[in-house]
């Protein structure tokens, strides 16, 4: 890309009416299946995701299918539309695996470039919301391409991938090894997946092992790096649109709470200290949504902006996400450090989303490449 | 007569240019043949300069008469007028008002200042002290108006005086049109930390004015007053603007061309300014895309507050980036400069100059209390003064 000038793009910044019509359809089954009582007592449970609510939003609503062409068994919506799912499970602090599997997994698939074969098959299985897909990488691969490849063995997979968010919630793991992606079955042989205990509990980990592990191979070595990257773009870029849906419920929550808690005969919430500090918020949550929907469009228009786009909004709405965790318990009080508020759950999400997919600082230097801003 | 639409626009456009070709049209002719056409702004009311059609329609007659080089009326220079006087004219004034200053307003021959704050009234602008006392037909206004940009190239100004100090604070003001060419009025430069005089103290001393000038009732001028306040704030954003096209422009411009001058700290610094600039331009697009929608949405209150500290961190930064450059100035001399230009000046005159972006048109502040309240719905603190008589509160 050449230095910044006056042809930089105009993307939709706005939300179409059939936007909002799954904005509403995804609220209301999150509502009505996985209010906070409900997460707070799932993610002590051993089994985090609800099937029946990753049942309903993905094959029913549809969700899980909104990045896959219609003839591939999709919906053939987009990035755009995608976008506004996250923001509403980022609202929910949601346990699923729709940002690993129905974004990175299948937009990893989606940019292999083939018609047929496993791989297309496997895309309609995911779009249809049968099977879950995630993709062996760290949660925290730095920039996208920085997943390191597993070995290849005698045709066997042999390696550690550690953190890969959602595995074990994964019927298959996308491997990338050294001459390729393979398509692994988590419960073959060779094949362990460990728990880890995450700081987000909504949101496992998962260390993978493999040892000399059978997987089915998707693509060659060239083809995997090019898509294996396309996918982290993806899950960083609609990773934005999650941190802003997240930042909008601790604002709104936060409002909330000050308007009715009393102290010195005062609402808190009218106190200026705490204001001037609302407002700041409410500032930075107006402009993660804008940048969060410039990443989507960029996403879904196929702009050769979108990799500065989506380092804009990641280095922007990660930081957002963060604050507005924190203020949220810092304003709520005593009340905001309990457990049994749900305000720790939106802070852990909050914090692990800043470090997957690259750290704002990681996506600076990303920037400072895209815009030729070079370091000294 | 019914609205013209965009069709109807163009074509009474066309007829203007026709009729007046700008090639052999005087500038201010063309304009007052612009103003009469109702093309001047085309949702005001025909015979006053519009023709009662939607305003977002005015770009169709801008862009046009652009193209066809016809002069334009130099919004900049009379931004008061235009943005500020003409709405509450229009909003209160009587028929002979509107009749007498729209035209000459929006043509430019008339600049108007505004003689709002003073030097005990800033952010608690209704607790001026400027009196207006009646006396037969006119009212006798004595007191010291300050900030006033342009008023020493204005006509006339719209100003806000006391005229009841036993009502408390919003009720004992009224609301005039003040000839700035009137004795007693007394225009002084004011000279402020870049050196120069942009704005103006203006010193009201047994200034006459005819009733036949005020603009509202007797003690409505509070009312009156926030017409004029809010068109203030709403003339934000307007343009749209390319990547870098604020204040990051320079200081990026520097960092490419000259890399002797990198450090790291300057680099991490740069970078996230850079992404928060690009984030408020971003920010800013989506909210002229609503306004276009049909959808205004409440983030251009926060707009101000975006660019106000982004121009005073990233003029900061580059004063350090320019290291011995950046600790000289171009030029101390006093000087009445006519229009404010950022871009166009040094690094130290920005960093300056940015200083008063938090502080004119309502501080940041003031506008986080409106964000909290009139946004986000936060109760209000507590007050004391909104029932007192003016002339009992603590000064």
């Amino acid at each position: 890309m050449t230095a910044p000038n006056d042809e930089t793009p105009t993307p939709d910044l706005l939300y179409s009416e059939a936007e909002e019509d799954l904005r509403a359809a995804v609220r209301s089954l999150l509502a009505d299946r996985s209010d906070a009582p409900t997460v707070l007592a799932r993610v002590e449970s051993d089994t985090p995701y609800d099937p029946q609510l990753w049942k309903v939003l993905a094959a029913d609503i549809g969700a899980a299918g909104l990045l896959v062409p219609e003839e591939l068994g999709g919906q053939g919506a987009g990035h755009r539309e995608a976008a506004v799912v996250l923001e509403e499970l980022g609202r929910g602090v949601t346990p699923a695996p729709y940002l690993t599997s129905a974004v990175v997994a299948t937009e990893t698939l989606l940019a292999l470039s083939v018609r047929e074969g496993p791989a297309i098959a496997l895309l309609g299985e995911l779009a249809a919301g049968r099977r879950v897909a995630v993709l062996a990488a760290p949660f925290a691969a730095g920039r996208p391409g920085g997943a390191q490849p597993v070995a290849v063995v005698a045709d066997t997979l042999e390696g550690t991938v550690t953190g890969v968010a959602d595995a074990a919630a994964a019927d298959v793991l996308l491997v990338p090894a050294t001459d390729g992606l393979y398509a692994v079955e988590p419960g073959a042989e060779g094949v362990a997946v460990e728990p880890l205990v995450p700081l987000d509990l909504t949101r496992p980990l998962a260390t993978v092992t493999l040892r000399g592990a059978a997987g089915t191979r998707l693509a060659d070595g060239a083809s995997a790096v090019g898509a294996v990257r396309r996918g982290l773009l993806a899950g960083a870029g609609l990773l934005a649109s999650e941190q802003f849906g997240l930042a909008e419920w601790c604002l709104t929550e936060t409002v909330r709470y000050t308007r009715e808690r009393h102290q010195f005969n005062r609402p808190v919430g009218s106190f200026q200290a705490l204001k001037h500090r609302m407002a700041q918020l409410w500032l930075e949550v107006v402009s993660a949504r804008a940048a969060a929907r410039n990443a989507a469009d960029a996403l879904a228009s196929g702009s050769p902006d979108a990799p500065l786009a989506v380092a804009v909004a990641q280095a922007y709405c990660s930081g957002v996400a963060v604050r507005a965790a924190e203020e949220c318990v810092q304003l709520h009080g005593g009340i905001g450090m309990t457990w049994e508020h749900p305000a720790h759950l939106y802070l852990k999400r909050a914090k692990a989303d800043s470090v997957a997919y690259g750290t704002a600082g990681q996506h600076r230097t990303t920037i400072a490449e895209l815009v030729e801003l070079p370091a000294p | 007569m019914t609205a013209p639409d965009a069709a109807g626009l163009h074509r009474r456009t066309q007829d203007l240019l026709a009729a007046h070709p700008p090639a052999t049209t005087g500038r201010t002719e063309f304009l007052k043949a612009r103003f009469d056409a109702g093309l001047a702004w085309v949702h005001y009311p025909a015979g006053l300069g519009g023709l009662d059609a939607p305003r977002s329609l005015q770009p169709v007659v801008d862009a046009e008469l652009a193209a066809a080089g016809a002069p334009d009326n130099d919004p900049r220079r009379i931004g008061i007028g235009l943005g500020m006087a003409a709405p509450t004219v229009l909003g209160f004034g009587t028929d002979e008002q509107k009749q007498r200053f729209l035209r000459p307003l929006w043509v430019g021959e008339e600049v108007w200042c505004q003689l709002f704050s003073e030097p005990g009234a800033g952010s608690d602008l209704a607790a001026l002290g400027t009196r207006a006392v009646r006396d037969g037909e006119d009212w006798v206004v004595d007191g010291q108006k300050v900030w006033t940009s342009s008023a020493h190239l204005a006509r006339w100004a719209i100003l806000i005086a006391r005229t009841d100090p036993d009502l408390p604070k919003h009720r004992g003001i009224s609301y005039f049109i003040c000839d700035m060419t009137d004795p007693g009025v007394e225009v002084r430069p004011l000279r402020q930390i870049t050196g120069e005089a942009e704005f103006n103290e203006v010193f009201l001393t047994g200034v006459r004015i005819p009733d036949s000038r005020r603009l509202g009732p007797v003690g409505e001028g509070w009312k009156v007053a926030q017409t004029t306040l809010m068109n203030e704030r709403v003339s934000i954003g307007g343009a749209r603007v390319p990547r870098e096209g604020g204040m990051i422009g320079p200081v990026a411009r520097t960092w490419r061309e000259r890399p002797e001058l990198r450090t790291h700290d300057l680099h991490q610094r740069l970078l996230t300014l850079w992404v928060e600039a690009e984030v408020a331009r971003l920010t800013g697009t989506r909210l002229r895309q609503q306004l276009v929608a049909g959808q205004p949405g409440p983030e251009g209150s926060g707009m101000k507050l975006a660019f106000a500290r982004l121009n005073q961190e990233i003029s900061g930064l580059e004063v350090e980036l320019l290291g011995e450059e950046g600790m000289l100035y171009s030029d101390w001399t006093m000087r009445r400069p006519e229009l404010v230009d950022f871009t166009g000046r040094d690094a130290g005159y920005r960093y300056l100059r940015s200083k008063g972006n938090s502080i004119e048109g309502g501080t940041s502040e003031v506008l986080l209390n409106i964000v909290a309240e009139r946004v986000l719905g936060l109760p209000a603190e507590p007050r004391n003064d909104k029932d007192v008589p003016w002339k009992d509160l603590a000064r």
